[in-house]
């Protein structure tokens, strides 16, 4: 084993210091070192988005960023947000539209989902589908995915 | 699957990132957005002794507008590419292509010159930067090194940088009134890769367009000009031949997404949709 690097960061608003093996990616990082399984681990090669989290408030790949870059850096995955409530009109609307079936997906649906909500754009269902392309569902076939996210676009507006 | 083992080094400076290839030779690899580089680390089809990462490295990131050349830095991401106002008003081939680059998550870490440095043929930015006339600068401890984009790839994620090099700079000529362009890409998703591009700049005259530079991607080893389309002076009438010529002069390379004679059918079909666009002022798209 190379030589372990020390990090420190901030995951889900917690001060975390921790000792990492160079190699190791942020989503394993997550789930192994810090217990966070909730970012799920589907391809590890970048192309299904099931490891997504939000590293200095973007959505990014957790298998595609070493853990040992993350030093100094503000993470929040699924739990956090979910905590902070931040995506509970998403996860009503999923629930609502039956968004999701074995769940596998959704914390990596909803993250990418989250951001383009605040993103505040009215999006028509072909864009959200294609802002939503990098994220897999092997379950629902997307059409409850796209409805749910469409329903909050259009409250938010209603609202704004 | 899991990384095999490296040596990881967070460079603070192009200083320290020479320091680490002067040492480590060509085992040190540049870790940029690592959206190409982390995919090949897992699967262990790289297995590089030192990664320099050269994200930290501030002076590499960033858009200006000199002399009528858009200067990138190579960190940029491809996400501050997409939403630079500079880029929408003064490249928008770029500004058109780049929407085509992968997929949020990815947008939001992969880099400019991170793309160009992978140089895969069926990656939007490489086609752009050729039909741009892109000048690339490379930086070693020992030189400078400015090189056309015509020049810097050489094959299938092959270029002409050297190990020791840092690709640091995308010079390019702003886009003006006079200069017509068109993209077009067919993917089977949103963001994938495309299974054929065209990526096309010419300049309008009175009687129809000249120095056309038109590049089709996704097909063959590297983004080029095509010659035949170069050599043309074009109008509009003549679309449909060209079109034709120019997709038989394809060599094109058959992949699990196409044989080559499917992939010359589809390039055919693009580059004459780019033509019709070329002609049709703010057409593009
Ligand atoms: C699922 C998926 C889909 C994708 N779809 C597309 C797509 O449709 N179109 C597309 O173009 N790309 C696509 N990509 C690739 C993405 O755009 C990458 O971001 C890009 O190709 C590489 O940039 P990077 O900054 O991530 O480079 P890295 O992965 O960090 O590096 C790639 C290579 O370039 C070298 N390198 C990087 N920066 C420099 C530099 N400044 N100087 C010298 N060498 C350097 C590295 O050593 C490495 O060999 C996709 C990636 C994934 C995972
Ligand atoms: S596990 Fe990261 S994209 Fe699939
Ligand atoms: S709900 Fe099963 S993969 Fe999306």
């Amino acid at each position: 084993m190379a030589e372990m690097l020390p990090i420190k960061l901030t995951v889900n608003g917690a001060v975390v210091s921790k000792l990492v093996d160079p190699r190791q990616h942020l989503t394993d990082f997550l789930r192994i070192d810090l217990g966070l399984t909730g970012s799920h681990l589907g391809c590890e090669h970048g192309v299904c988005g099931a490891c997504s989290v939000r590293v200095n408030g973007q959505v990014i790949r957790g298998c595609l960023m070493l853990a040992s870059q993350t030093d100094g850096a503000d993470v929040q995955t699924i739990e956090g947000i979910f905590e902070a409530g931040e995506a509970a009109e998403l996860i009503a609307a999923f629930v609502a539209r039956n968004a999701l079936q074995c769940g596998f997906c959704t914390p990596g649906m909803l993250l990418t989902a989250a951001e383009i909500v605040a993103e505040g754009k009215l999006l028509d269902r072909q864009e959200i589908r294609n802002e939503l392309s990098g994220n897999i569902c092997r379950c629902t076939g997307y059409q409850s995915i796209i409805d749910a996210v469409e329903m909050v676009l259009l409250e938010k507006l209603k609202e704004a | 699957m899991k990384a095999s083992t490296f040596k990881y080094l967070h460079a603070q400076s192009k200083d320290e990132a020479y320091a680490a290839f002067a040492e480590y030779g060509d085992e040190a690899v540049i870790l940029a957005g690592g959206q190409s580089l982390m995919p090949m680390l897992n699967m262990r089809l790289a297995q590089p002794a030192v990664l320099v990462d050269i994200n930290p490295i501030s002076e590499l990131s960033g858009i200006v507008l000199l002399n009528q050349q858009l200067h990138i830095g190579a960190t940029t991401r491809h996400v501050d590419v997409a939403n630079a106002d500079l880029i929408a008003a003064e490249l928008p081939l770029i500004g058109c292509a780049i929407k085509q680059v992968a997929h949020r998550g990815i947008r939001n870490r992969g880099t400019f010159g991170g793309s160009l440095a992978h140089a895969d043929p069926a990656a939007e930015m490489p086609a752009c930067a050729v039909a741009l006339d892109a000048t690339f600068v490379l930086q070693s401890r020992a030189e400078e090194r400015r090189v056309k984009a015509v020049d810097f790839f050489l094959g299938v994620m092959t270029t002409d940088r050297r190990p020791d090099e840092i690709l640091t700079t995308i010079e390019l000529p702003a886009q003006t009134s006079n200069d017509a362009w068109a993209f077009h890409e067919l993917s089977r998703r949103h963001g994938d890769f495309a299974l054929v591009g065209v990526a096309a700049t010419a300049r309008r005259r009175s009687e129809g367009l000249e120095e056309l530079r038109l590049v089709v991607f996704g097909c063959e080893e590297r983004p080029r000009i095509s010659k035949i389309a170069a050599s043309t002076s074009l109008s509009q009438k003549d679309a449909l031949e060209l079109a034709t010529a120019v997709a038989e002069d394809l060599d094109p390379m058959s992949d699990l997404e196409g044989d080559a004679k499917t992939k010359r059918i589809q390039a055919r079909t693009l580059i004459q949709r780019a033509l019709d666009d070329l002609f049709v002022e703010g057409a593009n798209g």
